[in-house]
């Protein structure tokens, strides 16, 4: 800002507008260089600290695809399979949906309380509710998973759980965004009428975000798809754990299987979700 | 798809909501398709629950006990004994921290250069619709494969190491970020590419001169959204990809060691390099679109 107004007022002195403008490109040039090598210089030093190399790491990227090619493609033999990885999958994509259901349920409440445009007055609560939010949503899925895996021990339900808190921290925090971004006006205009803080929730508050909110759930249950794989991995249940089952056993055309049938599956339910979508807009 | 161009007194017309979009449903229509989504939601979610498989453990008495534990981990944090076991020092804890935020901005970077070209190609007005097509589809198959099942794969191909780990999260990134960045790009007035195309601009010169400036906020708001993505990926991914990382030291902690303790020093950890992250990233999208 201040180099900015220095040239401005420079520009007068030397006579010529010109060099105003030529300060200016030439600052952006010297700005982009310096971005670009302060992105190469961080490079080498990640790659340091990990002990990454790009060369081998693109270098082995083809051979990767063709081995992909050679090995994970589904055979024959692994379609006699194909009823276990599709009852699976179908579990999968169940409890994706049911823990984001759940997880609505109780996000919503909170956001609610918690936003800054209907929720309640008391702002240490808000705070607080935030301040949850956060926490449950930053917590790592491999923490969750291993938690409940001690109490729960190894069934579908403990899958279920730890997909359940993930999906709540997260679903929460993208409510509250929503609910932050409603407009004010129709919210004021029920509270001079005299409106209740229920009245205002739910004649203002939910009606004006519900678009939103819908369109978030179905984006959480896209992304639950994938990571309750990670889930089923550690807590043994579901598309993970099949996966997990073949590819440790070295049985890549079955582990190919549900790899492909992940794929369909997931896009299905985006297909089908983007109409829903498009019809609540 | 067809597209139509309406007159400027038509789009004044048209009803919008508070965010500016064009409705595309009348009102008993938007209503119906909320209901029966809910509906649809609901039902699945009692199939669920009637057909899930809940173990043979006592639920209330595995509630109690997981209560139990979360407090350990969360109220009772240590590495040193008595509570801890000292299977980790701080130091480990600290490195393998590094090592996760390293390979985090790694993947971060590759897949924000490798989505940039990509996305030059998947976006209609900047290259033919057929290209177009064809790289949006592969993207939203690449997308749909799970990051684990990429990091999996590519240990296999190529063996552990972070290599894999690496490969494994940008390819997910990549199908993430070219689709936002696609999504940027088509959002471009068409006249200033018709203005450039016409005085005879090259078509890097298109990009660098009009793509670039009028989205970079965009696309820098997204590579960040993307980087913490990528360091829960980053920390979850690292259990199985060998490339080391917080993810591997918490699953030692948790499946080998069984002490919720050290668990919680490690989640604890992982809290504030998340917040760090968060803090970070919002500070700068804030000062890039603010600078603009």
């Amino acid at each position: 800002m201040s180099a900015e107004a220095q040239a401005l007022q420079g520009a007068p002195g030397n006579g010529r507008a010109r060099t105003v403008d030529l300060a200016w490109f030439r600052r952006r040039q010297i700005r982009t260089i310096l971005g670009v090598v302060a992105v190469v210089v961080a490079f080498q030093l990640c790659s340091m600290v990990c002990n990454f190399s790009l060369t081998y790491a693109i270098g082995s990227v083809p051979a990767a695809f063709v081995w992909m090619f050679q090995n994970f493609i589904p055979t024959a033999e692994s379609l006699a399979n194909f009823s276990l990885v599709l009852e699976q999958t179908i579990s999968t994509a169940l409890d994706s949906v049911a823990a984001t259901v759940i997880a609505a349920i109780v996000g919503i409440v909170l956001s609610v309380l918690g936003s800054s445009t209907i929720g309640v007055s008391f702002a240490p609560v808000r705070g607080l509710i935030r301040a949850i939010a956060s926490i449950f949503r930053n917590i790592p899925m491999i923490a969750w998973a291993l938690l409940l895996l001690l109490s729960f021990k190894q069934n579908e339900f403990t899958g279920f759980l730890a997909l359940f808190l993930t999906t709540f921290g997260q679903l929460t925090r993208f409510f509250l965004d929503t609910f932050d971004e409603i407009p004010t006006g129709p919210i004021e205009a029920l509270k001079s009428c005299g409106a209740s803080y229920w009245q205002i929730v739910f004649q203002a508050g939910l009606p004006l975000a519900v678009a939103d909110l819908m369109s978030w759930m179905l984006y959480m249950v896209e992304t639950n798809i994938r990571s309750a794989t990670l889930i089923g991995l550690l807590t043994g249940t579901g598309i993970g754990f099949v996966f997990n089952l073949y590819y440790t056993s070295f049985r890549y055309d079955t582990a190919g299987l549900v790899i492909v049938v992940t794929i369909v599956f997931v896009l299905v339910i985006e297909a089908v979700s983007n109409v829903a979508r498009r019809s609540m807009i | 798809m067809t597209s139509v161009t309406l007159s400027e007194r038509t789009a004044a017309v048209l009803e919008r909501d508070f965010a500016g979009r064009i409705r595309v449903t009348g009102r008993a229509g938007r209503n119906i398709s909320v209901q029966l989504t809910l509906i649809v939601l609901v039902v699945l979610t009692f199939v669920t629950f009637a057909r899930m498989g809940y173990g043979t453990v006592d639920l209330i008495q595995a509630a109690r006990q997981a209560l139990a534990d979360f407090g350990a981990m969360m109220l009772q944090p240590a590495l040193d004994r008595p509570l801890g076991a000292g299977h980790f020092t701080w130091a480990t804890v600290m490195e393998s921290m590094l090592i996760t935020i390293a390979v985090t901005a790694l993947c971060t970077v590759i897949s924000a250069i490798v989505s940039f070209f990509l996305a030059l190609a998947a976006s209609e007005n900047l290259s033919s619709s057929a290209v177009s097509n064809v790289v949006k589809g592969i993207v939203a198959i690449i997308r749909s494969i799970p990051t684990i099942l990429w990091v999996l794969v590519f240990t296999v191909a190529i063996g552990l190491g972070s290599e894999a780990a690496v490969l494994g999260i940008s390819f997910h990134s990549i199908a993430y970020l070219t689709k936002s960045y696609s999504e940027s790009f088509e959002e471009i007035d068409e006249g200033v590419i018709e203005a450039l195309r016409a005085s005879g601009a090259s078509f890097w010169q298109i990009v660098f001169q009009a793509i670039v400036p009028a989205t970079i906020t965009k696309l820098l708001s997204w590579t960040f959204i993307r980087l913490e993505i990528n360091f829960t990926n980053a920390v979850a991914v690292g259990a199985f990809a060998g490339a080391g990382g917080i993810g591997f030291q918490l699953y030692q902690a948790g499946s080998r060691y069984y002490n919720l303790h050290e668990v919680g020093v490690i989640v604890y950890a992982c809290l504030v390099a998340a917040f760090v992250l968060e803090y970070v990233s919002v500070q700068l999208r804030k000062k890039y679109i603010l600078n603009d």
